[in-house]
Parts: C-alpha cells; sequence; structure tokens
C-alpha cells in the first residue's frame, strides 16, 4: 500500500480546479506556489500549496506534519501523571486545556470526584489560559494583516496572565498544574487579589484594542465580507469552536454539557452573523470580556476544601501527613514510583478549548500507563476548512484567513 | 557684545601638564570643546592636530571592530517551531526587549538573516527544510538551538524528533522548556559574547573548577567505556 | 451506576443504556448483520459495528440526528484480535447526545469504506488513522500519508512499533553520538 514519491508529489500538485475560460476567451495560466513550511506569517510550520490564477486562489492544499512529535506515541510509554507535560505540550498555546481534557478523561475512567474548590481553579487557571490564547492570536493576526503594533500591546497583557500562572504554579508555560483529580497545589494568598487586578483592567485593553482595529479602514476592508463559510459546510467539516459562533450558531460545549462547574457561572456566548473574517475576529474578541466575567464570578464565589481529591491511591498525601501517617507513607511511595493504576476502559472527555472542541480519548488497560491516548485536536478538523473558505479570494484574503482560523501547528500535527 | 577667542595654538598649557611619565592629563570640556571648533576650522596644525587625534581615535584590530559590529547587530530568522516559539516572541514583546541589544529586524529571508534560532521541535519531516534554509544564509551565520527538544531530544524522546546537532552546527544551545525568556536572553547575550571573541568558560571559572575536566585516553572516544573517568587533581575517588 | 461528577447531575450527554439498546434495535431492523454489540461504561455508549457496513450505520446514525463526526481515531488492540480498531464519536448537536461507532479490523486485511461522503470532515482524520496504523479507507479521495514524510516505511502509533529515540549524551558518548555537528 506504500505508494511512491512521485506519487506523492502528482497528487500534491495536482490541480483540482480546471481553469474555464476568462474575459475575451483567454484562459488563464494556473500556477502553483508554495508558501512555507517557513513563511513570515507566524502561525507555525504550515506548508500550503496554493493554485493560483493571477492574484486569486483557486485551490489550497495544507500540507502539514512538519511539528509531528510522536507525543501520542510518547504517552503511551509513561504513567498517567507524566503524560500530563507530555500532552500540555500539545497545543502549545492552550496547555490548561490539553490538560484538563487528559485529566477529565482519566477521572472518568477512575470515577473520581474532583472538589469542588478544585473545579474552580481549573475553571480560573482555563479561562486565564483563553484570553492568553485570544491575545496571542490577536496579536500575530494583527501583525499578519499590517498592523503590528498591536504585537506589543497584546504580549504585554499576555505577560501579566503569565505572572499570574507563575504566581500559581511556578513556571510560565506548560505549567503541569491540573493533575488526575484536581489541580496541584493550592493558591498563594496574594493570587485572588492580583487575579481581581487583572480583570480590572482587562475589559478596559480589549476595549483599546478594539478602539485601534475596528475602526480602521483597512482592517475593516481586509476582514469584512471576506471568506465567509455558511454554517452547514462548517458543521459537515466538524468545525467548531469561534469559527462555528461566527456563522451565528451558539454551540459552546461550557453552556451545552457543562463540565467542572461551568454551569455555576453566568456568561454569554457571543456569536457572529456571517461567518467572515470580521466575525471571526469579534467572536474571539468578545469572548475575552466573557471569560473576564467568569473569572470574577468564579473568584468570589471560591469555595473552600481540598483542591485534590482526598482519595489517596490517586493524589499524593499532604507532606505533613508523610511525617504522622504509615499509609500516607506508602500511598506516597507508590504514587512516585509506580504510578496509579486505572481499571480497563475508554473514555473520551470533550472541553471547549480556545479554537473548538478539545477531546481526548483515553484507552486504559488496567496497567499504571496508557494504552492509548488521542487528542482530538480543533486546528486539525478546522483546517480542513480552510481550502472551502480561500476559493476564489485573494492571496492577501488568503493569509488574512489563515489568521482569523488561528491554527496552531502544534495541536494539528501532535 | 565681544566674542572673547582664545587661541589654542603651540603647547597649550593643560595638554603639557600632568604626569611626569609624559601622559597628557585629560582636558576638561571647555579645552576640547576649543579644540574641536579648532579642528572644525582646520586651525589645528602640526603637533597640536597629531595629540588631538591621538586623543579622539579609537584604535583596534579590523576583525574586533566588525565582529563588535557584527554581535550588536544581529539580525535574527523568523523561525518558531512550537513552543519555544510563543517564547521567542516574548522577547520581541516590550517586557524582555530585545532591541536594546539591536536584535529586532526580524527578517524573514534567509539571505537576509544572520542567526537561526531554532525555537521548538524539530520533526523529522522538518529537518531537511531546516537544512536548507541554514544553507541558503549568507555567512556569517550563526545558529542558537532554544529549548530541550533540539538541543537534546527533550520530553519527547522518540522517532519523530531529530536533535538539531545532528543536521548542522549549533553555537549557543539554550535548554529549558520552554527556556524562559530570561534564558533565552542569556542564551543570546552569550552568543553575543562569542562573536565578540571572548566568551569566558563559564561555570567553571566561577566555581574555580578549571582543571576538573574529564579526561579520556587517547583511544577512547569510541564509547567503549560505560562512564568516564573523573579526574580531581585532590586524589583518588576510586568508583564515584 | 456511579457517574463521575465531572458531569454534573441530572445532564445525560450520552444516551443510557435504554436509550443505546433501542438504538442498537433500530438499527438492526435497517441492517441486520450490522451491529455486533453495544457496550455502556461510564457514561459513554458504543456501539461495535461489522466494518463492511460502517457507512450505513454511519448514515443511519446521521439521519438520526447525530450530524457532526467530532471525532475519527484509530486504536491499537494488540494482542487482542482484531488488532486496529477505528472510533468515531458522534455528537448530536440538538439533543446534546454523543454515541460511539467502533469497528475492529485486522492487520492483514485494513479495509474499511471511507465516511468522507456523508462527512467531509473525515479527509484529514482518516489519512492520519491510515499514516499512524496502516487503516486503509476505500474510496477516500486521497489517501496518503499526512504527519510522517512520505517515504516513511511503518505505521508508528502500532504497539509493536518501537519508540525509537537517541540515546542521551554523557562526555563519552558526546563525539560518537550526534554531541557535535561534523
Amino acid at each position: 500500500m506504500a505508494l511512491d514519491t512521485a506519487d506523492y508529489r502528482r497528487r500534491e500538485e495536482s490541480i483540482t480546479y480546471t481553469a474555464e475560460p476568462a474575459g475575451q476567451g483567454e484562459t488563464h495560466e494556473l500556477l502553483t506556489l508554495n508558501i512555507g513550511p517557513h513563511h513570515p506569517a507566524t502561525h507555525g510550520v504550515l506548508r500550503l500549496l496554493a493554485t493560483l490564477e493571477g492574484e486569486v486562489v483557486r485551490d489550497i492544499k495544507p500540507i502539514i506534519g512538519y511539528v509531528h512529535t510522536g507525543i501520542e506515541k510518547t504517552a503511551e510509554q509513561k504513567s498517567y501523571w507524566k503524560v500530563i507535560p507530555v500532552i500540555e505540550r500539545m497545543d502549545y498555546l492552550s496547555y490548561y486545556f490539553n490538560a484538563m481534557a487528559f485529566c477529565g478523561a482519566v477521572e472518568t475512567l477512575l470515577d473520581v470526584e474532583v472538589p469542588p474548590r478544585g473545579q474552580y481553579l481549573r475553571i480560573i487557571h482555563l479561562e486565564l489560559n483563553r484570553i492568553m490564547s485570544h491575545l496571542v492570536w490577536l496579536g500575530t493576526s494583527a501583525l499578519d494583516l499590517g498592523a503590528i503594533s498591536m504585537f506589543w500591546y497584546c504580549f504585554r497583557e499576555r505577560e501579566k496572565i503569565l505572572d499570574l500562572f507563575e504566581m500559581s504554579s511556578g513556571q510560565r508555560m506548560h505549567t503541569r498544574y491540573f493533575q488526575v483529580g484536581g489541580v496541584m497545589e493550592d493558591i498563594p494568598p496574594a493570587f485572588a487579589a492580583k487575579v481581581r487586578a487583572f480583570t480590572k483592567e482587562m475589559p478596559g485593553r480589549a476595549d483599546q484594542y478594539a478602539d485601534l482595529l475596528e475602526k480602521n479602514q483597512i482592517v475593516f476592508e481586509r476582514l469584512h465580507g471576506v471568506c465567509p463559510l455558511d454554517e452547514a459546510s462548517l458543521l459537515r467539516l466538524g468545525v467548531t469552536g469561534p469559527l462555528l459562533r461566527a456563522t451565528g450558531n451558539p454551540w459552546d460545549l461550557r453552556k451545552a454539557a457543562p463540565y467542572s462547574s461551568y454551569d455555576h457561572f453566568e456568561f454569554k456566548v457571543p456569536v457572529g452573523t456571517v461567518g467572515d473574517n470580521y466575525d471571526r475576529y469579534r467572536v474571539r474578541h468578545a469572548e475575552i470580556y466573557e471569560s473576564v466575567k467568569i473569572i470574577n464570578q468564579a473568584l468570589d464565589g471560591l469555595p473552600e476544601g481540598p483542591f485534590i481529591t482526598t482519595d489517596r491511591k490517586i493524589a499524593l498525601p499532604p507532606r505533613h501527613e508523610l511525617a504522622t501517617s504509615m499509609e500516607a507513607l506508602i500511598h506516597h511511595f507508590k504514587l512516585v514510583t509506580e504510578g496509579f493504576r486505572v481499571p480497563p476502559g475508554e473514555a473520551y472527555y470533550p472541553i471547549e478549548g480556545p479554537r473548538g472542541e478539545l477531546g481526548c480519548f483515553v484507552r486504559a488497560d488496567g496497567s499504571g500507563k496508557p494504552a492509548r491516548v488521542h487528542m482530538r485536536d480543533p486546528s486539525f478538523v478546522n483546517l480542513q476548512a480552510l481550502s472551502p473558505m480561500v476559493r476564489g479570494s485573494y492571496l492577501a484574503d488568503l493569509i488574512a484567513t489563515l489568521a482569523m482560523l488561528d491554527p496552531i501547528l502544534g495541536g494539528i500535527d501532535r | 557684545m565681544e566674542i572673547k577667542r582664545e587661541v589654542l595654538s603651540g603647547p597649550p598649557g593643560p595638554l603639557s601638564a600632568g604626569a611626569p611619565g609624559g601622559a597628557p592629563a585629560p582636558l576638561d570640556f571647555r579645552s576640547r570643546q576649543l579644540l574641536a571648533r579648532d579642528m572644525l576650522r582646520g586651525d589645528l596644525e602640526g603637533e597640536a592636530l597629531e595629540r588631538y587625534v591621538e586623543q579622539s581615535v579609537l584604535t583596534t584590530t579590523v576583525e574586533k571592530a566588525v565582529s563588535w559590529s557584527q554581535g550588536n547587530s544581529i539580525w535574527p530568522l523568523t523561525f518558531g517551531l512550537a513552543c519555544c516559539a510563543i517564547e521567542m516572541m516574548t522577547i520581541v514583546g516590550a517586557r524582555m526587549d530585545i532591541a536594546r541589544f539591536g536584535w529586532e529586524a526580524f527578517w524573514a529571508s534567509p539571505r537576509q538573516a544572520d542567526l537561526l534560532i531554532l525555537s521548538g521541535r524539530v520533526s523529522v519531516k522538518m529537518a531537511p527544510v531546516i537544512r536548507r534554509i541554514y544553507d541558503q544564509m549568507l555567512e556569517p551565520r550563526w545558529a542558537i538551538s532554544m529549548g530541550a527538544c533540539c538541543s537534546s531530544m527533550g520530553v519527547f524522546n522518540n522517532y519523530a524528533l531529530v536533535p538539531a546537532d545532528k543536521f548542522m552546527p549549533i553555537d549557543v544551545h539554550v535548554p529549558g522548556c520552554p527556556p524562559r525568556p530570561e534564558a533565552l536572553m542569556h542564551g543570546i547575550l552569550r552568543l553575543r559574547d562569542k562573536i565578540h571573541g571572548h566568551s569566558p568558560d563559564g561555570w567553571r571559572e566561577r566555581y574555580e573548577a578549571v582543571g576538573t575536566e574529564e579526561v579520556l585516553e587517547p583511544g577512547e572516544a569510541d564509547g567503549t567505556r560505560d562512564a568516564a573517568i573523573n579526574v580531581f587533581p585532590g586524589g583518588d575517588t576510586a568508583g564515584a | 451506576m456511579p457517574r463521575s461528577t465531572c458531569f454534573p447531575e441530572g445532564t445525560p450527554p450520552v444516551p443510557d443504556a435504554t436509550g443505546l439498546e433501542l438504538t442498537a434495535h433500530e438499527l438492526r431492523d435497517h441492517n441486520a448483520e450490522a451491529i455486533l454489540g453495544t457496550d455502556f461504561a461510564r457514561g459513554r455508549a458504543v456501539l461495535l459495528v461489522d466494518p463492511a457496513h460502517v457507512t450505513d450505520v454511519l448514515g443511519a446514525l446521521q439521519t438520526k440526528g447525530y450530524g457532526m463526526l467530532a471525532s475519527l481515531h484509530g486504536v491499537d488492540y494488540y494482542p487482542d484480535e482484531p488488532r486496529l480498531g477505528v472510533l468515531y464519536e458522534m455528537l448530536d448537536m440538538h439533543e446534546v447526545d454523543r454515541i460511539t461507532v467502533k469497528i475492529r479490523v485486522p492487520t492483514d486485511n485494513p479495509r474499511v469504506a471511507t465516511a468522507t461522503g456523508l462527512f467531509p470532515g473525515a479527509e484529514f482524520p482518516e489519512r492520519e488513522v491510515y499514516d499512524m496504523f496502516g487503516v486503509v479507507f476505500d474510496g477516500h479521495p486521497d489517501l496518503r500519508r499526512i504527519l510522517m514524510p512520505e517515504d516513511f516505511i511503518g505505521f508508528p502509533q502500532r504497539r509493536d512499533f518501537p519508540v525509537g529515540g537517541e540515546p542521551v549524551l554523557f562526555t563519552y558518548n558526546d563525539e560518537t553520538s550526534y554531541g557535535k555537528y561534523q
């Protein structure tokens, strides 16, 4: 079944669009242009084979795999809590979401309950991560469009969020903060105050970004009415997240199938109308405000109690118990050396990531290591929508659409 | 209004004053100002001119001058692969401003770039592409391997990744997963030191451990032994 | 049965066991040999389907309301035979229902019909399953490797494929291993 390289070349470059006569009966030549994998657009190593007729894109074939890391195979070699740092590095802008999906799947298999404080802390960090992911998206997308100064403003806010992450877990990125059963440790005393200070000023900053971009004629013309795709096509393609919400479909897993206490909070789901680039931009921008609301509500209602499950067979006992209790010592030893075992079964745990439905499939075979971990990454499925979106638009619109698609190649290639 | 002019021709007083060794004392500001004025007018001649030239010209070798300017204006290539790329973007940001070192001009074209910061994991499919890009860069060029994944295999030691040392020469490895922006800054400053020609010996100098490098017998570099011998000047640590 | 409180009380995110059995009955009425079995564990409904009839079952579920293919992925059930499994996670957005269709194919004949006719969004995931496990999807418009280089031999995520990797560098193998670029 192995196809040889010549066949690959033929398939990659095959022009699926036949040029029809244009203008005075003359046909234009079709040019196959290779964009990437190294290209000025800051969206990772995505390679696009664009078939152009003049400046108009007739077909796009994305070629991926340039940052394939074998994460899923590596995850099969590690015990469950060691998989968390590996799986976090998949979609590298939404690392808390990757960890949440995996921990949720393992918690379903173990039938373990996450205590309410753990759930609220998870939500706070998840929403901060969502804001951070949208900020990086906004900064780099504006950079692609030419509004270069947005990059510095967005990264200034991002630094504040990373300071908060560093305060709670010690690491800026890939924090390993979510563990199976809850979170790694409790937040420090000043964390809530610092988060409130951040959420107080974030809506004002988001307003400033809107002022900078939305009343600008160039941004308007580059985004408005450009590359729309209707809802039915997106649903058939399996696209979820802000791309689907931009067409008017309010599908959001935080509302439809709430997990981890999301139903305790009041927030709205921004939707668009037409599904063009402008709607995609506005939906993501509006989600920043909703995330701020969720964080404030979570801080207001943060319950007391344990932050990780008290089942000692799954979560490490607190250190002060090791001095007094023999069972705690044994549990600690077993967990650190061998890890916990998960009874055989399969679980698929979907959550709402910043780019769409992020799901984790875990198959356990009774041992201390997972038998299969698969992450259903939203960008992987969303990338299939790029080709129908950009047919018939200009090359510059392709760049803008790619920016509004928000692909993260780490998640696509895994 | 009368403009007072002072003429500084011939051996002026302040210039000849100074240490008995003959080295002239540094001039005060006003005298230097007047000397400069005369220079611009073309009024300095002879010995005064020579002395002026000596005191205001920096002499060095061409190599040092060139490497000083190269190190202070490196143009990195926009090359982000994975998570480390986000931290590389933060050093372009306002908090860790890479522009204060003159490195803010990130180019997308390898022909005009000096530095390839390999930020992220290098997969099997991407390695020939990176090699091609590195070949397209013009001399002098440097490479920083940022992060654990391209320096060693990082978190993922598996079939899909290639360590960068296997296919291209790297000047500085920056460890971390991802390295903090300060760590990357330290790495690029070490690269700058290396370009300037004075890269320190690092930790061995600071901890007075020069001479503790592990020494292999000639002919033993083929890996026939499981562990290297630790050479301490102070005695035999058998089995260590 | 005890359920994880990750899903709050009262929201049935997947069909319960009765609903699953009803769905299985309907599909058996539609096509007698299609459903090989059902499984309901920890809130997740799985229909085990004969690989020859998978497009039938997927089409029937699509008309029933499960209009979104959330995920298509492969599993290697080594050493159980048939070894390679393909799972289709389907989502009904109106009822907020999920159901999984599972097929098992052996390694000596890993062929199954493609789902791209019903769900165009299955194109990339099926290519990934082919690349990683070797399952051939008949009728796929463009079945070739997607993540690995095109001349790669082997199917990496099968359980008997070695993980690979490089040896850890020490001083003694620095020169001979990949430590310095020669």
